[in-house]
């Protein structure tokens, strides 16, 4: 066998779902009619959606063929720059899906709910314990709604210290939802000049750091893998002229056992559950963006909190500064239990989970330096960042490398992003890589370099085993076709 | 995208910087975007266009262009009011990519005066800035 | 450790091609002031003891029969759905960036979208939100930038917590909220919408069970030149009654857990969120689309992402990015397996469960607050001593309602809720405590 997997195989043909229907088919189980029939009015009664008509094993077949035409870590590397797509421990799953757990209603009596407060405390308590800091919230459900918690308690903090700011200080290197976060609670992002090293300097903070700012966002490592080692001197900075430091946790996998977020001067900053903390992401969520906070945004904390009085767990609303309510009950609880099943398992050697992801980061780099352009040749953490300028004089651009790497066996980097990179293709290997693995995905790519060189044809047009080629996304944004023919 | 001598830059147009092109016709001044604008963009798929009677002022936006990875503020060269619409971009918004200058027109804006307009940038500077631009990028 | 692959061998290789000489030397950019002082002080856990745990936490959960609905009706979840949906194909993957090995994400939510539009009776749905309260406050800000008037009306009869979600997200902006109080019968009171609202946001049916007349509401809304945004908490109300979007709503928005995704203790659910296809550029989240590959074969791709946050930047709709991918596909799953016919039966057995427990409990002495209809939820004054009662019957097993404390105008009303999941024993077995 090719020391990287390939693609050959089987893929059947799928229709739509009201392709496959006929009318009269259920595939649902109806109970026993053991109560008599209510009549509404009949005005208030609908036709009923147009939805298919399919027998279960017509739904079975048809989603196990979907299933076959993705590629989840399971199927195998993963090396999406900044999304951390780690191994997802199956205990996890088993352990969220006890009953106790998943046929627990929200709205149950304090007294009946200690079990899932007694374990959103234990996270709280772990995600302290990993990060540093003082108190944590779980509600938000992702991590683009931990940042808008952390921005909204920002905002609070500063409402609440009687002056309003306008504006927030973004680097380029920050991550593409956090302008759109801060948006939200009407700051305007300020720009902030980069070193030759791909860091911010305190002298450019400086520069643009004043009392009508309300803070910074900050992700560290930043997108660049980098690790901003001036955070400390640019958080004082920023905390004499008043302002906060929000923390962008997308990357934290390259930090646990290491850094000290609340050393590092951060006051809020989310974590990203189904990065770090290795919960499934499920081809678009859901996930989970718990905050963690220094004192000083304790009281600001989404409502409500789980309070422990002796052995016994409470909700308590009682925070008059709170920004509110974040989530139709308290957070994306199922992902939680997965994490903590995470935190858990790991315990200390969390840090060993950190070690092997900047490990293997540094390997791939190591193994593709030098055929593919490295922008940023300083020191990197968890990810790597290349680039195509050198198969770009062949007419071989970054998409086509990410697309022949699937004929290898491999899902792409993230491409185009860093947007401060032109190019970029983003890699990010993670720990459970073993490295066979990671040896089969350098060497792919050192072919497609070589085949960038001697013959683009070989890559532009891919990839060639997929269920289809490369989609027209012109025509898809142009003529809008966002759902299909109902069945009838 | 095109290099700088696979660009057409038009000789009878006046430009911004932000590369919309601009041509007065008594007190109307038609605008669009040039051949460098559509080729960074790429393949245009939707135009947000101002509706007629608008106000515009010099250097605000008045619109949008989106590619599918890029979207990219549409701004007036010169202060006035709408006239007219290029309605045909509404189902055909790879008119600007075929025709920058002829069929993939923008608005027309009634103005003023010529002040603004004759302060554009003409074809010759226009050329020398965005072959900086391409120097930079290469 | 069992998710780490690497033998001493491979270290030492992997640590030669680097050119260091202990992993540690890699973490050298990182100051020694920003360092933790300690090592992690949390216990590696084996899967054995691990589950022993959990198993217990999940114990110390009373299981009971519960008569609570209010956002998370119980359902009966099909063996399969969750089956399905565990594939780790559709697990184990990420938002669908290389359409090319994601086409089985990808038609399956483009299949979610139209199916949530048929439901809904909208022309465009997205790839879901985070959940119902979420999704009602980005339809908040949706209609506010079409109609561009920083004013809302809100009906006091949607769930609570979804109007404490809504706060939040309005809270930094100078957007203002005009509270719609309720008619005697139950419904919201439209008579008193300002004339310089973006929209009127509705619940139906509302947080007290009743089926609101959309219809009216819609035509109050309009009357002023503003949307109708109509919200919902049970998805499965949808398979019996007259759906929004054929009564004139704007924008719907509402949580789809009723759709094969269990209690949870409330989360993840799915948000739905659907309009008119004239607010397409408005709507926050992804979008499916439908097109042709190179070899002009139909396939599926994300698009409109120039409305989003990774592009648009601060400009964009809104920052959301990751959203509930999975349980939309499960809700999906639910939706293809119900059908037209089996979603339309087993919303009817819902309100007949519901109309039995309502029967009953009104021959116990309970009288009903409003004389409304109602789907699978409804509200009642409950006679003295329930107060008492319902501690009683919370050790026997059941979870009697839910006391309507955010509405202190009921004196003494309760909220219940009976599903498919209730058998005649079960709920004659309640009745019979009750009284």
């Amino acid at each position: 066998m090719d020391r990287y997997p390939g693609t050959r195989g089987l893929a059947f043909r799928e229709a739509l779902l009201w392709e496959r229907s006929r009318k009269g088919r259920i595939g649902l189980s109806l109970p026993e009619q053991d109560v008599p029939r209510s009549e509404l009015d009949a005005g208030l009664v609908g036709d009923g959606p147009d939805l298919p008509e399919l027998s279960e094993v017509d739904v079975v077949r048809h989603y196990t063929r979907l299933s076959t035409w993705n590629c989840g870590v399971d199927t195998g590397t993963y090396p999406l720059g900044s999304c951390t797509m780690k191994y997802n421990p199956k205990i996890n799953d088993r352990v969220a899906g006890l009953p106790g757990f998943a046929n627990l209603h929200p709205m149950m009596p304090v007294e009946c709910i200690q079990g899932a407060l007694s374990l959103m405390y234990a996270l709280e308590r772990d995600l302290l314990e990993i990060t540093g800091m003082h108190a944590a919230s779980l509600q938000p459900s992702a991590g683009a709604q931990g940042e808008l918690a952390g921005m909204l308690m920002i905002h609070a903090y500063h409402a609440h210290r009687g002056r309003q700011r306008r504006k927030i200080i973004m680097p380029a290197t920050a991550h593409g939802t956090n302008p759109a976060s801060a948006a939200l609670c009407g700051y305007s992002p300020v720009p902030v000049q980069l070193s030759q090293d791909g860091i911010m300097t305190p002298e450019a903070i400086r520069e643009v750091m004043d009392e009508d700012t309300a803070g910074i966002m900050i992700t560290n490592p930043n997108t660049l893998g980098i690790f901003e080692s001036h955070i400390a001197e640019i958080a004082k900075i920023i905390h004499e002229k008043g302002g906060l430091v929000y923390g962008d946790g997308a990357n934290l996998n390259a930090l646990m056992g290491y850094a000290d977020v609340e050393k590092m001067g951060i006051d809020v900053l989310h974590v990203n559950v189904h990065k770090t903390l290795s919960t499934p992401h499920g081809g678009g969520g859901p996930g989970a963006g718990p905050v963690v906070v220094r004192d000083v945004l304790e009281p600001f904390l989404p409502v409500p909190r789980v309070v422990k009085d002796g052995d016994r767990y409470t909700l308590s609303s009682d925070a008059p500064l709170s920004i509110g309510r974040l989530h139709s009950f308290f957070g994306n609880f199922a992902v939680l239990v997965r994490a903590l099943a995470y935190t858990r398992t790991l315990g200390k050697h969390l840090k060993d989970v950190t070690e092997m992801a900047v490990l293997n980061a540094n390997y791939v780099k190591a193994g593709l330096k030098g055929v593919y352009n490295l922008p940023f040749p300083q020191p990197s953490l968890h990810e790597c960042i290349f680039n195509d300028a050198i198969q770009r004089k062949q007419g071989v651009t970054t998409l086509d490398v990410a697309k022949r790497l699937i004929d290898f066996g491999y899902h792409p980097p993230t491409v185009y992003f860093p947007l401060v990179v032109d190019g970029a293709l983003m890699i990010e290997p993670t720990e459970t890589e073993s490295k066979a693995d990671l040896d089969g995905f350098v060497e792919a790519l050192r072919a497609i370099a070589g085949e960038a060189a001697a013959n683009p044809a070989m890559v532009t047009d891919t990839p060639k085993n997929t269920a289809v080629a490369r989609p027209d996304e012109v025509l898809a944004a142009r003529h809008l076709i966002l759902r299909g023919e109902t069945p009838q | 995208m095109k290099t700088f001598g696979e660009l057409d830059i038009r000789k009878d147009l006046s430009y911004t910087k932000t590369h919309e092109w601009a041509k007065k016709t008594d007190r109307v001044v038609r605008v669009g975007v040039d051949d460098y604008a559509q080729s960074a963009l790429g393949d245009i798929v939707y135009v947000e266009l101002p509706s007629v009677g608008a106000a515009t002022g010099a250097g605000a936006a008045f619109g949008s262009l989106e590619s599918t990875k890029a979207v990219s503020d549409l701004n007036s060269p010169v202060t006035g009011k709408v006239v007219a619409v290029n309605e045909a971009l509404s189902d055909s918004p790879e008119l600007i990519n075929a025709s920058p200058y002829e069929d993939g027109w923008i608005v027309e804006i009634e103005v003023p005066d010529s002040k603004e307009f004759d302060a554009l940038l003409k074809s010759d500077a226009y050329s020398e800035f965005v072959k900086t631009l391409d120097e930079e990028h290469q | 450790m069992r998710y780490l692959s690497h033998t001493p061998d491979d270290l030492r290789e992997m640590m030669e091609v680097i050119g260091i000489e202990r992993v540690e030397e890699l973490f050298d950019s990182i100051p020694q002031g920003v360092r933790r002082d300690s090592e992690i002080a949390i216990e590696p856990e084996s899967e054995w003891r691990l589950l022993r745990e959990f198993e217990a936490m999940a114990a110390a959960n009373c299981p009971v029969t519960t008569f609570i609905g209010a956002g998370s009706c119980a359902h009966h979840v099909p063996a399969h759905v969750p089956y399905l949906a565990s594939r780790s194909e559709f697990l184990t993957s990420y938002t669908p960036y290389q359409p090319e090995i994601s086409q089985g994400t990808l038609q399956a939510i483009f299949e979610f979208q139209t199916m949530t539009g048929s439901l809904l009776g909208m022309e465009v749905a997205n790839a879901s939100m985070y959940d119902g309260a979420s999704a009602l406050a980005e339809a908040a800000l949706m209609a506010i930038r079409v109609k561009k008037k920083p004013k809302i009306a809100v009906s006091r009869l949607s769930h609570p917590h979804y109007l404490q979600v809504l706060s939040t997200y309005l809270r930094p902006t100078a957007f203002e909220t005009v509270e719609l109080g309720a008619l005697p019968d139950g419904r919201t009171d439209c008579g008193k919408v300002p004339g310089d609202v973006s929209a009127v946001l509705v619940q139906s049916p509302n947080f007290l069970g009743v089926v609101e007349d959309l219809g009216a509401v819609a035509e109050a809304a309009h009357a002023r030149g503003a949307l109708l945004v109509a919200s919902f908490t049970e998805a499965m109300a949808w398979g019996l009654l007259k759906n929004p979007g054929s009564q004139g709503a704007d924008i719907v928005c509402g949580e789809g857990s009723s759709f094969g995704i269990p209690h949870n203790f409330g989360g993840p659910g799915v948000g739905m969120l659907a309009c008119r296809k004239d607010f397409v550029r408005a709507i926050p989240g992804r979008l499916v689309g439908q097109t042709v590959d190179r070899n002009g074969e139909r396939s599926f791709v994300l698009t409109l992402a120039a409305r989003e946050q990774h592009i648009r930047r601060e400009k964009a709709v809104s920052n959301i990015c990751t959203n509930s991918g999975h349980n939309a596909l499960t809700a999906a799953i639910y939706m293809a397996t119900a059908g037209r016919e089996g979603l339309r039966r087993i919303a009817q057995i819902n309100h007949d469960k519901a109309a039995y427990l309502k029967a009953g409990l009104e021959k116990a002495g309970f009288r009903p607050l409003f004389n409304a209809p109602f789907f699978n939820e409804f509200a009642l004054t409950a006679p003295a001593g329930f107060e008492q009662r319902r501690a009683k019957l919370l050790e026997k097993g059941f979870a009697a309602g839910l006391k309507l404390d955010a509405f202190p105008e009921y004196k003494d009303a309760y909220l219940f809720c009976a599903t498919e999941v209730h058998t005649r024993d079960v709920l004659d077995a309640f009745l019979k405590e009750v009284a």
